[in-house]
Order: C-alpha cells, then sequence, then structure tokens
C-alpha cells in the first residue's frame, strides 16, 4: 500500500500536554473489533473527546480550530502501550500528519512511519517551546530534517533513519524491497532448514 | 568480540545486513496471528495477488474478541456482530492460506502468548513476532520476541522477514532470593518503578542474575511479558536446564530434544559481553507491589504511601497522595491475561482462597489462559475451590485484560488485576486499574480491600 508522499508540511499546531499518552487513549480498545483500516479518526481520543452518553466535550480536539491542525505536539512518550496499528490510523483519518515529542515509543514510531504518518523526536528546548505555543504555525522539511518555528523561533534538526525518509519522500511502502529480496531470503531459508 | 544473548539470536536471523541506507532484513522463525491485527493485512494480501510465503511458521489463533461465557444453548454472546465477524474472519482467512488455526474447537486454544509456549510452537533462538505488543514474552525462552503493526504483519504474511534496524541492548540485573510472599510480578512492577515506562524504549532488554535464574518457565513469562511496559520491545532470559525441561511434554517439541538443548544452552550470553545501559536490583529488597496511577511505571510497594505523583492520574484513581494503599476498596478483582493466567497462577490464587469466600461487595473473575490450562486446572480441583468462594471460572481469552469482548467494569469500579497495562479506562471506561501479584488479587478479593496477601492470617481472615 502506498501513500501521498511527504515532503514538506508547514501547518499550525495541535497541543497536548499530558506525559506517557497511550495508545488506549489514542484509541480506546472496544473499537477495535473493526477488520478495515478506513473512517477511525473520529474514534480518535475518543474518551477525551465525548462523555459516557457520547456527548461531545469541550476539549480542544473538538474545536473548530483543531481542524486546521496536521501537527500534533505531545508530552514525553507519546505512544506508549500497545502494538495497534489503529493508532496512527485513527489519527491521520483525523486530520493529523506528524507528531511532535521528545520521546516516543518504539511500536508506535515503527507503525506511524509504514503509513506515512511522521513522528519526530526534538530536543527538550524546542519540544519546550512547542508546549507552550499551541496553535504556532511550524514548518516540518523532511528534505532537510528539520523543524522550523514560527518567527525566527529556531531551526532544530530532527533524525530518521534513512530508509524510513525515503519511502516517505517517495510514498513508497517497503513491502515492494521486501519481495525484491526474495532470492537473498530462499538462500536463507535453504540454509537454516 | 563478547556477544550476548540478544547479539547471537539477531546474527543468525540477518538475511541482509543493515547499512547506513537501509535497515536490516531479519528472518522471522515464528509468526503468531490472531483476529485483532490480521484482517487488513490479509486484504493487502488480497489486494496485491499474494500468498502467505511460509504458513508452516504461522500459527493462528482466537483470544481477544472471544466471549468468555457460553450461553444456555452453547452458543456464545459476542458483544457486537463485528466482534462475531472478526474472529470468523480469522477463521476464513486461516483457512484460505492454509494456516493451522486453534479456534473453538482446538483443546489447544487460548490466549495467543499462553498458546504457543504451551504447544513447544515457542522455542529458544527463535525470532517470533506477533500483532501483538506482549510478544516480549515468548523471550522467557531465549527467544527474540516482539510485537509488530499490522503492516508489518502484512511483510511477514508475505516474506517471512521484517524490515529493521538493531535496537540497544540493556540488562536489567537482580540477585539474591526473593521473601516469602514475593513473585515474579512483584519483581517486573518493581523493574518498571525503577527504570520507568519509557526507560527500556529503544532497548531489547536481557533479565540477567539468581532471581531470574530460579525462576521456573511460567514466572520467567510474567517478567518478560511486561518487557514493554517499560518501553523495551522485547525482554530475553538465557536458556537453561529450567527451559530445556519444559519441553519434555510439549507437542510442538524438537523430535531430538537433547540435541536441541545444547545449541539453546549455547545462547548464554558471553562473559564480559557490552551492554548500552545496566540496571541492578536486589531481590531481597522487593516487596509485594501494587500500582497507584494510569501506567504501570506508577506502581509501589503494598505497604507504603501513595507517593505524591501526577495530580491527574491519582485525580483518576482517587488516590490520595500520603495515604496508605493497602485498606482502598475492591470492587472487582481478575486473576487472567497473557501475565499471570497460568497454571501456577491459579494454584497460588487457589491455595489462598481455599475455604474462604469472595467479599460479598466483589466481583471476581478468573480466566484461565488457555484450554489447556483450563483443562489442568479443572483436573486439580482448583475450579472447585473457586466456584465455592464465588468467583466466576470463564473461557479462556484475553477477557477483562483488554475488555474487547466485553468483559469491563462500571465507571468508578476498582479492579485489583493481574493483567499488564493500567492506563485510563483500559478496563471500560472510568474504571481504575490496580496492577498486582494473583496473590495480592486473590487475597483483595476475600478482604474486599486491596490486601497484602502475606497478612490475611493477621487480620483474622484465616
Amino acid at each position: 500500500m502506498s501513500f501521498a508522499p511527504f515532503k514538506t508540511l508547514s501547518a499550525p499546531t495541535l497541543v497536548l500536554t499530558t506525559q506517557n499518552i497511550d495508545t488506549d487513549q489514542i484509541i480506546p480498545a472496544r473499537f477495535l473489533t473493526t477488520t478495515s483500516r478506513k473512517g477511525l479518526g473520529k474514534l480518535a481520543f475518543h474518551d477525551w473527546r465525548y462523555d459516557e452518553e457520547g456527548n461531545m466535550s469541550d476539549h480542544p480536539l473538538n474545536s473548530d480550530a483543531a481542524k486546521a491542525c496536521q501537527i500534533l505536539v505531545a508530552g514525553h512518550n507519546f505512544g506508549c502501550g500497545s502494538s495497534r496499528e489503529h493508532a496512527p490510523w485513527a489519527l491521520m483519518d483525523y486530520g493529523f500528519r506528524a507528531v511532535i515529542s521528545s520521546e516516543i515509543a518504539d511500536i508506535f514510531h515503527a507503525n506511524a512511519l509504514k503509513n506515512g504518518f511522521l513522528p519526530i523526536v526534538i530536543e527538550t528546548s524546542a519540544h519546550e517551546w512547542l508546549l507552550d505555543h499551541p496553535g504556532a504555525d511550524v514548518t516540518i522539511d523532511l528534505e532537510k530534517c528539520e523543524v522550523r518555528l514560527p518567527k525566527n523561533g529556531g531551526i532544530y534538526p530532527f533524525k530518521i533513519d534513512p530508509f524510513s525518509r525515503h519511502c516517505l519522500l517517495q510514498g513508497q511502502d517497503e513491502l515492494d524491497y521486501l519481495l525484491g529480496q526474495d532470492e537473498v531470503i530462499s538462500a536463507h531459508e535453504a540454509k537454516h532448514v | 568480540m563478547p556477544k550476548s544473548l540478544f547479539d547471537k539470536v539477531w546474527d543468525r536471523h540477518v538475511v541482509t545486513a543493515e547499512t547506513r541506507e537501509r535497515p536490516a532484513t531479519l528472518f522471522i522463525d515464528l509468526h503468531l496471528i490472531h483476529e485483532v491485527t490480521t484482517p487488513q493485512a490479509f486484504t493487502v494480501l488480497r489486494e496485491r495477488g499474494l500468498k502467505v510465503r511460509r504458513p508452516d511458521l504461522t500459527l493462528a489463533t482466537i483470544d481477544h474478541s472471544t466471549p468468555t461465557l457460553l450461553n444456555a444453548d452453547g452458543t456464545r454472546p459476542y458483544v457486537s456482530v463485528q466482534a462475531e465477524k472478526q474472529v470468523d474472519l480469522l477463521l476464513a482467512n486461516t483457512a484460505e492460506h492454509g494456516i493451522t488455526t486453534h479456534g473453538w474447537d482446538s483443546p489447544y486454544r487460548g490466549i495467543v502468548h499462553v498458546m504457543g509456549p504451551e504447544l513447544g510452537a515457542t522455542q529458544p533462538g527463535m525470532t517470533i513476532v506477533c500483532g501483538d505488543s506482549h510478544t516480549a514474552t515468548h523471550g522467557a525462552f531465549g527467544a527474540l520476541a516482539f510485537g509488530i503493526g499490522t503492516t508489518q504483519v502484512g511483510h511477514v504474511l508475505a516474506s517471512q522477514c521484517i524490515l529493521m534496524r538493531k535496537p540497544k541492548s540493556m540488562c536489567v540485573h537482580v540477585d539474591g532470593e526473593l521473601a516469602d510472599g514475593v513473585s515474579a510480578k512483584d519483581v517486573i512492577l518493581a523493574i518498571i518503578a525503577k527504570i520507568g515506562v519509557g526507560g527500556g524504549t529503544g532497548h531489547v532488554i536481557e533479565y540477567r542474575g539468581s532471581c531470574f535464574e530460579n525462576m521456573n518457565m511460567s514466572e520467567r513469562m510474567t517478567v518478560c511479558n511486561m518487557s514493554i511496559e517499560a518501553g523495551a520491545r522485547a525482554g530475553m532470559i538465557a536458556p537453561d536446564a529450567t527451559t530445556v525441561a519444559y519441553f519434555e511434554d510439549k507437542v510442538m517439541a524438537p523430535v531430538n530434544l537433547e540435541q536441541a538443548a545444547a545449541d539453546w544452552l549455547s545462547l548464554a550470553s558471553d562473559p564480559d559481553c557490552r551492554y548500552d545501559k545496566k540496571v541492578h536490583l536486589n531481590a531481597a529488597d522487593i516487596k509485594p507491589m501494587v500500582t497507584y496511577g494510569t501506567h504501570p511505571g506508577m506502581a509501589m510497594p503494598i505497604d507504603g504511601l501513595v507517593p505524591d505523583d501526577d495530580a491527574q492520574a491519582l485525580a483518576y484513581m482517587d488516590m490520595q497522595a500520603g495515604a496508605a494503599i493497602a485498606g482502598t476498596k475492591v470492587d472487582r478483582v481478575f486473576i487472567g491475561s497473557c501475565t499471570n493466567s497460568r497454571i501456577e497462577d491459579f494454584r497460588t490464587a487457589a491455595k489462598i482462597l481455599a475455604g474462604k469466600t469472595v467479599a460479598d461487595s466483589v466481583t471476581a473473575v478468573f480466566v484461565p489462559g488457555s484450554e489447556q490450562v483450563k483443562t489442568a486446572a479443572e483436573a486439580e480441583g482448583l475450579h472447585d475451590i473457586f466456584l465455592a468462594a464465588g468467583v466466576q471460572w470463564r473461557e479462556p481469552g484475553c477477557s477483562m485484560c483488554i475488555g474487547m469482548n466485553g468483559d469491563i467494569g462500571k465507571p468508578g469500579d476498582l479492579i485489583v488485576s493481574t493483567s499488564n497495562r493500567n492506563f485510563e479506562g483500559r478496563q471500560g471506561p472510568g474504571v481504575r486499574t490496580v496492577l498486582a501479584s494473583p496473590a495480592t488479587a486473590a487475597a483483595s478479593a476475600i478482604a474486599g480491600v486491596i490486601t497484602d496477601a502475606r497478612n490475611l492470617s493477621k487480620r483474622g481472615l484465616s
């Protein structure tokens, strides 16, 4: 499955300052009986956005301004917990294309990259600035691997696996690359029966 | 260069080595699958006209969305039509692709991480993946086992490989003897409390020291299971004589166990091997542990006072900083999950519950990890003890650990649970989860409040 290429993204941020936001917050487990990857945006952060009767709360995620926010800024250790890929699917369907934090959990990080959703770990000073400035107009430049804060707020580099970066820039999924290794995989299989 | 257990298992499975430009291609020996994280992967195969490369290395079961009750007419009360469809789809997909599946009619069906080891499918030195973060459990056998997302489930189905850069390594060393009444669950909660919920991010943990050497395989699985709750994708323990002995009665054990064992034992870390990070704990310092907050790192000794921590978490849990946690009112008790649903866990609970009854104010639900655990427990008469005590003894599955099948609490309920996650809403919207060992859970069920099992007799309840 391919996805839209990711080169640069300029958008206002939506800020969730909570630390250790786990995948059960991003999409509660009771919604995982779906057999599709589509339409999960309405379930993103469901229990923060709706009360037990299903009424919408006044959470920032429900505001009109949130609709334009394609960059999520989150507290330390975002995405901890389960391996559910429904988490990045829900965030993307909600409208986000990237998340910035000071730490991002491993499995969420891997899942995000495989869907063209960019997880960015940034240095603490820039992270703190972003947490303090919800709605800031931020530019993410994947070609240069940098985050540019508004009003000369600074340019901050981020690291990304070069292969994942290549796939994101091209909008390419990794399966073709793996299938292209059929011969070496067969050789490995023959050697390790 | 001296190699660690992790290095040795990793190196054996590298198909294409990692370079600056690309991750390693890693061969997978065992792909465990279940109904929740596979439907979209099979859809991709279908859309692209691909086959499952190695159905013989793929093993399926149904556990997450499955009911743990039976209707009087033998039908199953699914929480929703969608849950039933998801289970049926797994069965249809695996039938289409020729994948061995332990479904409703199998005597081996169970929580995927309980079933794999019980069958002997999980073996030392293997690479094992599953679309489930608690795949770390299998590391107890000296396998490199970790959770993957659905896209990677598709990659493994199609190519039997994943693309991955080698994680860093971390050694968690625990030496000494555990005090009476302190279990493997208490050890791993103490470790997570020490290194933090993100302390293992980017690392594979190896658990070393006499504390783990003295544990049986069930206890080692409890420890490795929760590696992910410290952020580590995988946790491993070197195979030893205890590991080898486990395979003597397993249906999928190697035909020549002695020959396999010689290889398994060679996997132990070389002396002086290097780790990126090291942590030490003394076994004697570890007490029975419970969580007081909303992630597994917020754990404390059961005889302690609630720390002055994250106000939002304490407010959600309705816990007061400075108050004793023992004595907190309990509404439900759950013994089950891939962390603590094996026969040893139910033996511990039965010892405490024998001749006692669950407090009137408590609903206690015990869910065996597999059909094999259920059968063994019933053969030993453990279920008679539970039923006499007023416990609900259910059909195997993930049940109240994740609540996908509708086994959840009511908003505000406090559940003492032997599972692995106490995130907000994990066991139902508004439900407060306290993670604990089977002994603490059983004692708390009797007393109706969070109770240190070692104090039961002192409370006049024996």
